[in-house]
């Protein structure tokens, strides 16, 4: 469904993204993990091209990303994304915040997607606070609404970049749960995540990254099994013995 | 201090030099207000393209803003009075000079709007580029094209964060508005001189004018305190959202 | 249009606006000096805990900053002479002449603008550098002097620039008492050899290089605060 195919991306003269190649399935869970300045967040937004690159292909379900007449809007449209820091619209209603894209870029009507919106919020939890400002919730309450608000747009995918890493670590199980739940029901997803017990338990497959470049890509068993670079072990035993 | 002149027959126009007072406000706040509707919709569209991704909308909204404030009021107000009527084509420069109705009221009220949108493009950019990029991204994520993003999500949030700025700036225009009557506008500060030239009563009519104008300046002042808190957004503590 | 621009009248006047410029550059020199000086003043008295300082301070910079400049100039050029004859006690005295009468109403106008942008600079210190200056058993005059506003003063250079580019600006408006600034000079040449476009046009064009050329240079001053900070 997404396929990369040696992916290179430049600032200015400091190379962020080296000859990524990899493909995600339909249905797949896809986590991509690496230190930080790994490349990983640049590499997930060149999904639904919010950052440009300079080389390489990137087809979403055969509609190549970086072409020129890519009708960009449409396709990120079909895309949902989830954002470190929630990126929810502070000005408007939680409830609002789900009904812009489905009136302003699908044309639903307003019911219909108030409907939608409501039906959503509900399977996070959130309905009572459909008439709220983003800033009167909590900072899991505000990633739950952010899942929703993408979910509305009925994706064929959904990217996470970071979704827990802004929370306090109390509120990360609530947003963890949201998305284990979206994983069962087949949704195909690509993480940047630092949890490995999300990876172990939801994931199908783990992407590797160090200094732009894809260190390992391998099926979940592989990877925390034994992976095969070892700048991945030196990470992985970093993280999980701490 | 002795204010009963103001009830004495003015030396011309028929009535009494309270009269002279209150044309005065009359023309101060015409000029302010119709050059801030000029200001105020120029300067949001160069505001926002100075924003834009594109240099060639970037380009020419950059120039504008660096011309125009860059160049004393006054000197813009000559240009504008005596200067355009004599380099635009000619039948323009003569209906200019001849046939259009009020031509210091309308030059003036030109280059206060022009000027000003100068100043509200600077606030409306600054306003934009305090808005995180992540909101941006977001608003492209689910689809929206860039003039929809200005649209929904950073306008209304620009407008928001700036409300004290350009509450400043229209209070910059309406105390510019004085500078209109060095092309013959008889705005307050003009009828204040008059007034003690024909009267004597300098330090009275001088006196008269200030508090007018702290008045005029409280009144807007505590308005827009009033409208800041309306449009205040519920759980929004300025500056960047998340963390 | 412009087939019968005439830059002899220009360059014959020459001469002329480069004493208006003088006069201009003058003033906007001393009536940043003054006005930043008397401005710190204005702002520690605000910030007082005294209310017989902070209340005065505060109504005089309200009051300044809500009326036009045009009719502050107004407002000392009917004052002044009055104030010269009290002080004097001589009923004949003469002025102080226009030059230090538009000083005296440019200082005092823009004191009360920039006392807002040092108060604003004050108050971005820490409080805990003013606790830290009195922990060491500094006392009021020498943690001001010393500690707050040493930095406050670095934070604000540029806007304080930007205001004195702005103030040059300004000081346009002393056309209006009919003195020979730059503009002054430009004006009267031009009422006199009737070539209003071309001395109007010179005058916007050099306004324009200096203030243009200051704000480069502002902007890329703050561009090396800000690396500077990080």
């Amino acid at each position: 469904m997404i396929e990369m195919k040696n992916v290179s991306k430049w600032y200015g003269s400091f190379q962020v993204l080296k000859n990524c190649s990899t493909r995600v399935k339909k249905g797949e869970v896809v986590v991509v993990c690496g230190p930080s300045g790994s490349g990983k967040s640049t590499l997930i937004k060149t999904v639904n091209a919010l950052e440009p690159f300079q080389q390489g292909e990137i087809t979403v379900e055969g509609i190549s990303v970086g072409a020129p007449g890519t009708d960009l809007p449409k396709l990120r449209s079909r895309i949902g994304m989830v954002f470190q820091n929630f990126e929810l619209f502070p000005h408007m209603k939680v409830v609002d915040n789900i009904n812009l894209a489905q009136i302003k870029v699908l044309n639903r009507s307003s019911d219909e997607a108030h409907a939608k919106s409501m039906a959503l919020l509900k399977r996070v939890g959130l309905e009572a606070h459909a008439q709220k400002h983003p800033g009167q919730l909590s900072g899991g309450q505000q990633q739950r609404v952010a899942i929703a608000r993408g979910l509305a747009m009925d994706p064929i995918a959904m990217l996470f970049d970071e979704p827990t890493s802004a929370l306090d670590p109390e509120m990360i199980n609530e947003v963890l749960d949201v998305m284990t739940e979206l994983a069962r029901e087949g949704m195909t997803m690509m993480v940047v995540t630092h949890e490995m017990g999300f990876a172990s338990r939801v994931a199908h497959r783990v992407i590797f990254m160090d200094q732009g470049e894809i260190v390992e890509d391998a099926n979940k068993g592989d990877f925390f099994g034994k992976p095969r670079a070892e700048r991945a072990q030196q990470f992985l035993s970093k993280i999980l013995h701490h | 201090m002795d204010f009963s002149f103001l009830n004495q027959p003015a030396f011309s126009g028929g009535g009494v030099y309270l009269d002279w007072v209150i044309s005065g406000v009359k023309w101060t706040l015409l000029v302010s207000v119709l050059g801030w509707i000029i200001a105020f919709s120029m300067g949001s569209v160069l505001g926002v393209l100075r924003t834009s991704p594109v240099w060639w909308l970037r380009a020419p909204a950059t120039v504008y803003v660096e011309i125009f404030r860059n160049i004393p009021l006054l000197v813009q107000m000559f240009i504008w009075y005596f200067v355009v009527p004599e380099i635009v084509p000619k039948f323009m420069g003569d209906w200019l000079k001849t046939k259009m109705p009020m031509p210091e009221f309308w030059n003036a009220v030109l280059c206060l709007g022009f000027y000003t949108a100068s100043r509200v493009a600077e606030q409306v950019r600054s306003g934009i580029q305090s808005i995180p990029r992540g909101q941006t991204n977001a608003a492209l994520a689910m689809g929206l094209t860039l003039p929809q993003a200005y649209r929904h999500v950073l306008l209304p949030m620009a407008y928001r964060i700036i409300i004290p700025p350009m509450t400043t700036e229209f209070l910059t225009i309406f105390k510019n508005s004085s500078v209109a009557l060095t092309i013959g506008v008889l705005e307050l500060t003009a009828q204040a001189r008059q007034i003690s030239e024909y009267t004597f009563r300098t330090f009275e009519i001088f006196i008269i004018a200030t508090i007018i104008y702290a008045l005029i300046t409280l009144t807007v002042t505590f308005s827009m305190r009033w409208l800041e808190h309306r449009a205040r957004v519920p759980g929004y503590i300025g500056g960047a959202s998340g963390k | 249009m412009f087939s019968d621009f005439d830059f002899e009248v220009i360059v014959s006047a020459l001469p002329f606006l480069w004493e208006g410029m003088m006069f201009s550059l003058g003033l906007t020199l001393l009536a940043m000096l003054g006005g930043i000086f008397l401005g710190t003043l204005l702002a520690l008295m605000r910030l007082s805990p005294f209310k017989i300082l902070s209340y005065p301070a505060g109504a005089y910079v309200n009051l300044i900053r809500s009326i036009p400049l045009i009719l502050v100039i107004f407002w000392f050029y009917f004052l002044i002479p009055i104030a010269v004859k009290n002080i004097s006690g001589n009923p004949y005295a003469a002025g102080i002449g226009p030059f230090y009468s538009a000083l005296i109403a440019f200082t005092m106008f823009e004191a009360a603008y920039y006392c807002e942008i040092i108060r604003a600079g004050i108050q971005s210190v820490p409080r805990g550098q003013v606790h830290a200056a009195y922990a060491l058993g500094l006392n009021y005059r020498q943690a001001t002097t010393l500690v707050i506003l040493p930095q406050a003063f670095r934070n604000m250079i540029p806007i304080l620039l930007t205001t004195s580019i702005i103030l040059f600006q300004d000081t346009s408006l002393v056309y209006v008492v009919g003195l020979t600034d730059f503009m002054g000079a430009a004006s009267k040449i031009a009422r006199r050899d009737g070539r209003l476009v071309e001395l109007y046009l010179f005058a916007a064009l050099i306004y324009f290089i200096i203030c243009f050329t200051a704000s480069y240079f502002v902007k890329r001053l703050q561009a090396r605060y800000n690396v500077g900070r990080n």
